[in-house]
């Protein structure tokens, strides 16, 4: 964000966008209202807000798997719909969403043929992505084989096979318990710095977006709006000591103040936010 | 080791019921002097199927020759309309409501029709029966595969800019492969039902459901018998044939879920049969 303008070489610009589903019908849902966001490269953007605040309507959005009812969305500097024919961004969702019929290697591999790359190149890559996420023996293991933590890194693994710029996640740890959760939120730092990637996380978990995130998007419902920006400085080492600075709980206090407030303006309950 | 273990845990138990319940079956017979036109016991329907092992297995030769017609007919029509239903919407939901109806609906009814409609004396008749039956089974079952993919898959393939001959090829294909062995499993046993009920209403007398009326009606029970033996050994056989397939088909499925759908699903073909499997494991 150190850029004159920054719009100029943001990985994800959100201008005046708006989404509006069953538009004039009597289930119309004003999803989105009027969102600006401007996420530069490298940075961690956590979406956080209550259940039905737009979180991850406004993901499917700059993953230009639904189009917006007015404003743009440009992704690497191309539109949308450009950067995701392009591949420019890798997706992982709260339930890993392997193939069962693909082993873990072939699940890591499908972008990759997708793109149109020879064997041996897709193999190595995926041999390479399996080492980054610490499954390099399970490579011929079917999904089902691995437990739950185990397919969600190879969810991830998959969506950085081909090196994607952005990284777009919707609470892809929603469904581990607390431990595996704090372990893969540690590796998937890990991962992205030595990845280079920009990351869009949505998530409705205070700590959660506190640890991964260098900026919070606090978001409030009916309609979805950002109601507050939150830049989150712990450092560029973040481990487990984080967790128990002080620090960490000021800005978990702000995350969850501005929540609050959020809230008031519409008096709509925070319903979906975890506190702990 | 193991192996052979759990293969004889599979198997010990249902013989040992198999052998309490013929020898159950001999004894009363024996005991309370049940005339042999009624209930024969075992012993002479063993006899009655060493006598004429040569007819039986004619017969069983004619009726599997007709369900396997039927089957590999009724799954290649299956399959290629549920290709068709997918790929127009408006016909899906024409068809599949009808498809589902028409599931409901006895057609073996239909066979003195067809006999009228083609010569009653070829096996034209009685292998269109299967196919039709066949081909509903499989119709439902692959079309369901081919429509409801997982939402994740989808978006992820969106994500993927895939087109959609690739998830054609990589998401709905082999999603609906499990659908189509779940499919021939049902209809494996069910295409050997077809065949032999539907010699019931006439046509060339040459199969078992022949075997089993024509010795029926002159009081020769413990022959006829002796054919529906034949019967339960035919449907144990395509069954087996239908889950030895999707084992060399998909050796990489998850082996908890398929076998405890083979479990479900074994019971199936006894239930059919009802107390006869015993018989069958007697041969």
């Amino acid at each position: 964000m150190s850029a004159v303008n920054p719009s100029a070489s943001a990985a994800v610009v959100v201008e005046r966008t708006s989404m509006v589903f069953n538009r004039g019908r009597s289930n119309q849902v004003d999803a989105l209202a009027d969102i600006d966001l401007v996420v530069a490269p490298r940075d961690f953007v956590a979406l956080i807000g209550p259940s039905g605040c737009g979180k991850s309507t406004l993901l499917r959005l700059i993953a230009n798997l639904i189009e917006p009812t007015s404003g743009t969305v440009l992704v690497n500097g191309k539109s949308a719909r450009q950067s995701r024919l392009d591949q420019d961004y890798g997706m992982a969702f709260q339930q890993s969403g392997l193939f069962e019929w693909r082993t873990v290697r072939k699940n890591i591999e499908l972008p990759l043929e997708l793109k149109g790359w020879g064997k041996s190149q897709r193999r190595e890559r995926a041999d390479e992505m399996l080492e980054l996420v610490q499954l390099a023996e399970f490579g011929d293991h079917l999904p089902w084989q691995l437990s739950g933590g185990m397919q969600q890194r190879v969810a991830i693994a998959r969506a950085l096979a081909a090196h994607p710029p952005l990284l777009l996640m919707d609470e892809p740890f929603g469904a581990l318990d607390e431990m595996t959760r704090e372990h893969m939120q540690a590796e998937l730092l890990r991962i992205c710095d030595a990845a280079d990637t920009t990351v869009v996380f949505v998530t409705h978990s205070i700590p959660e977006a506190v640890y991964l995130a260098t900026r919070v998007v606090v978001m409030s419902a009916r309609p979805g709006r950002i109601t507050d920006v939150i830049d989150v400085d712990l450092g560029s080492e973040r481990d487990e000591d984080t967790r128990e600075d002080d620090a960490f709980f000021k800005k978990i206090t702000e995350v969850r103040e501005a929540l609050r407030s959020g809230e008031a303006t519409p008096p709509a309950s925070v319903r979906g936010i975890e506190d702990r | 080791m193991n192996v052979l273990r759990s293969v004889g845990r599979i198997i010990v138990p249902p013989l040992i019921v198999g052998a309490l319940f013929v020898g159950t079956w001999e004894l009363i017979v024996r005991i309370f002097d049940i005339k042999p036109y009624l209930l024969p016991a075992p012993s002479a329907i063993w006899t009655a199927l060493v006598d004429n092992v040569d007819k039986v297995w004619d017969a069983m030769m004619v009726t599997g020759a007709n369900a396997l017609v039927g089957l590999v007919f009724g799954v290649i029509c299956g399959v290629a309309l549920s290709f068709v239903l997918m790929r127009f919407n408006v016909l899906n939901e024409l068809v599949t409501p009808l498809a589902v109806a028409l599931n409901a609906i006895p057609i073996i009814v239909l066979v003195p029709v067809f006999n009228n409609m083609f010569s009653s004396t070829t096996e034209v008749p009685r292998r269109l029966m299967v196919t039709l039956v066949v081909s509903f089974i499989v119709l439902v079952n692959v079309a369901k595969g081919l429509r409801q993919v997982s939402p994740i898959h989808m978006e992820l393939m969106h994500s993927y800019a895939a087109s959609k001959s690739e998830i054609l090829r990589k998401t709905r294909i082999p999603n609906a492969l499990s659908y189509l062995f779940t499919a021939l499993k049902i209809a494996a046993p069910v295409a050997v039902i077809t065949a032999f009920v539907a010699e019931y209403f006439g046509g060339s007398q040459n199969g078992l459901g022949y075997g089993i009326t024509s010795n029926a009606a002159v009081s020769r029970t413990a022959a006829s018998w002796a054919y529906v033996i034949g019967a339960c050994a035919l449907g144990l056989a395509f069954y087996a044939a239908a889950v030895l397939l999707e084992r060399f088909a998909s050796p990489s499925r998850r082996p908890a879920s398929s076998s405890s759908a083979n479990r479900t699903s074994r019971s199936q073909p006894q239930q059919h049969t009802g107390g006869l499997a015993p018989g069958g494991a007697m041969t």
